[in-house]
């Protein structure tokens, strides 16, 4: 009997993620426990263009597919036909990387005859959290990364509600523009958490809280702010103190990430609140968040550090929730760059 | 030897299947549609004509580029994953080689050519020759005022063959004069078919390492290189 309980609870997912410029693989087993989890970063060829090139990155997606999946089923000490279903990130994310793992998830699972999932790649860095620890509902998530900002609040599996988003830039989008109007080495969040560890928050850029109840953000402006106190302290030949800049511009953001995600916690009566995506690895958002919730009967989880940049064990702990729907794509299934999570 | 041969280079989707070494199916659909909608269903039904199963298959054959970088990818895409997830050789033959083989059994040149925008073209020189194709000139992107004028001075008559729209119709007119045509009557479409009976005697590739040849760098790495030569 253990047998048969067994089968249905702990399918094997092959999961692939390709969004951006990432080339990854991953083996999970029913959706919580981690078998392997293959990452091929392609940092360094974006670092000499100052950010990512689409082109690029769907070039060498196509470089590092079969290798990154064998090595993901070798490290998992599995082989193609011991998988249940192979799961792909279907959008957002850049068009041309995401046709790389959508085609190859399609070849592979039509090859053995396996189901395909599709998988919203936000509703994966959420279930990242799944792979540490299992969810209570109802829950609420902050996802921060380069293209999102979104407040989801979530009562069962595979259900989104998005209460809350940017009106404008990502949170991730405006620590690159302010890391590159500072001149700092693509990638620039984490350059930025670095320095403000050092400065102090002397700038006091604006910080947007937008109406009244709104769970919506917005970055540009203080984007702005900091770009036109730049160009303000160069005109009058005065000295820029980066480390300041930095540690005033990452206080702005992350007061406003820390209050809307709390009071959005509280307004819901959650009793898990998870914190998502690339910019979940800043250190001084996750002492913020901790210190904030440290108090309050809500359970907070921030995923270790190799979970929050973009992977593919996301992507099959999301998909085992569809897997258990029979949720599965057809054969037809494409990229969809503008993928909506509802 | 049974094969499955995919071409997605460019708007004309050609697939097809080899079954004990004689063609057995082939679709090929020239409509603009996505091929990363189209191309496994298509593959699908192709194996159901067929009465073939994957796991029978004894190789797969790809048209690698050049062409649109994204068809390019779809078709690469699937061909390797599909051939490694098989564990079965994997071939691959220049869609340019590909499009000349149509008229394998003439005896000229053949210049084909797919538009490649602002006046350019991918294009490559074969020589057909009564089943046989050798290349003179390597494929390659050029801007097709040039490649007509080099066509014209081999004092030759070449046969063009284009699988894409274009507008270059009088301008080879013009150009080569009573030295060259440009073949039509669906004869300038791919065709998966002779893609699978040209792969059964090709050699095997390393299917990890197979990439498109696109035959152009990207905008942002061209700029790079420029810029670094500038540095030294």
């Amino acid at each position: 009997m253990g047998e048969i309980m067994s089968s249905e609870q702990n399918e094997i997912i092959l999961a692939i993620e390709t969004s951006c410029d990432e080339t990854a693989a991953a083996v999970v087993k029913g959706g919580k426990k981690l078998l392997s989890n293959v990452v091929a970063t392609q940092m360094d060829i974006h670092k000499k263009f100052g950010g990512v090139v689409p082109e690029v990155a769907s070039r060498h997606h196509i470089e590092q597919i079969t290798m990154v999946i064998e090595q993901a089923l070798d490290e998992a000490g599995m082989t193609i036909n011991e998988v249940d279903a192979v799961a792909v990130t279907e959008g957002p994310g850049l068009v041309g990387a995401l046709l790389v793992g959508v085609n190859a998830a399609k070849a592979l699972a039509y090859a053995h005859h396996k189901p395909v999932i599709g998988v919203h790649h936000i509703a994966g860095h959420i279930y990242a959290n799944r792979l540490e620890k299992d969810f209570e509902f109802p829950l609420m998530s902050l996802v921060v990364s380069g293209g999102h900002t979104e407040l989801i609040y979530m009562e069962q599996h595979g259900e989104y509600e998005v209460i809350g988003e940017t009106r404008d830039d990502a949170a991730g989008e405006a620590y690159d523009k302010v890391a590159k109007a500072l001149g700092l080495p693509y990638p620039g969040g984490p350059e930025i958490d670095r320095l403000a560890q050092i400065g102090k928050d002397t700038y006091q850029f604006p910080r947007s809280y937008l109406e009244e109840g709104s769970y919506d953000f917005s970055f540009s402006g203080l984007k702005t702010a900091v770009i036109n106190k730049l160009h303000h302290l160069k005109q009058k030949g005065a000295e820029v103190d980066t480390e300041n800049i930095a540690t005033s511009f990452q206080a702005s953001v992350i007061d406003v990430l820390v209050d809307k995600t709390y009071q959005a916690a509280i307004d819901y009566g959650v009793k898990q609140l998870i914190i998502a995506g690339g910019v979940s690895a800043n250190r001084t958002l996750r002492d913020r968040m901790s210190e904030r919730f440290k108090d309050t009967n809500i359970d907070l989880m921030i995923p270790p550090l190799y979970l929050c940049t973009d992977n593919a064990a996301m992507i099959g702990a999301a998909a085992s929730v569809e897997y258990h729907k029979q949720n599965f794509a057809s054969l037809n299934l494409n990229a969809n760059p503008g993928l909506t999570i509802e | 030897m049974n094969v499955l041969a995919i071409d997605t280079s460019n708007q004309p989707m050609s697939v097809s299947i080899i079954k004990e070494s004689t063609l057995a199916a082939e679709l090929t659909v020239n409509v603009k549609r996505n091929h990363s909608l189209q191309l496994m269903p298509a593959i699908d039904h192709l194996f159901n004509q067929t009465g073939l199963q994957p796991n029978q298959l004894d190789k797969i054959a790809i048209a690698a580029g050049p062409g649109s970088y994204t068809g390019l990818r779809i078709g690469m895409t699937t061909a390797k994953t599909m051939a490694w997830g098989l564990n079965i050789p994997i071939v691959s033959l220049s869609s340019l080689e590909l499009l000349a083989s149509n008229l394998l059994y003439d005896s000229c040149l053949v210049s084909p050519f797919f538009d490649a925008r602002r006046g350019n073209v991918y294009t490559g020189l074969y020589r057909v020759h009564h089943g046989d194709i050798d290349q003179v000139e390597p494929d390659q992107n050029i801007d097709m005022t040039s490649w007509l004028e080099y066509l014209k001075s081999l004092g030759e008559y070449v046969k063009l063959i284009s699988s894409t729209e274009h507008g270059f119709q009088s301008m080879v007119s013009e150009k080569l004069g009573d030295q060259g045509i440009l073949v039509g009557h669906s004869l300038q479409l791919p065709r998966a078919g002779l893609l699978g009976s040209l792969a059964i005697n090709k050699e095997d590739e390393d299917v990890h390492g197979l990439k498109p040849n696109y035959h152009r760098l990207v905008e942002a790495e061209a700029k790079w290189m420029e810029q670094q030569q500038k540095d030294s």
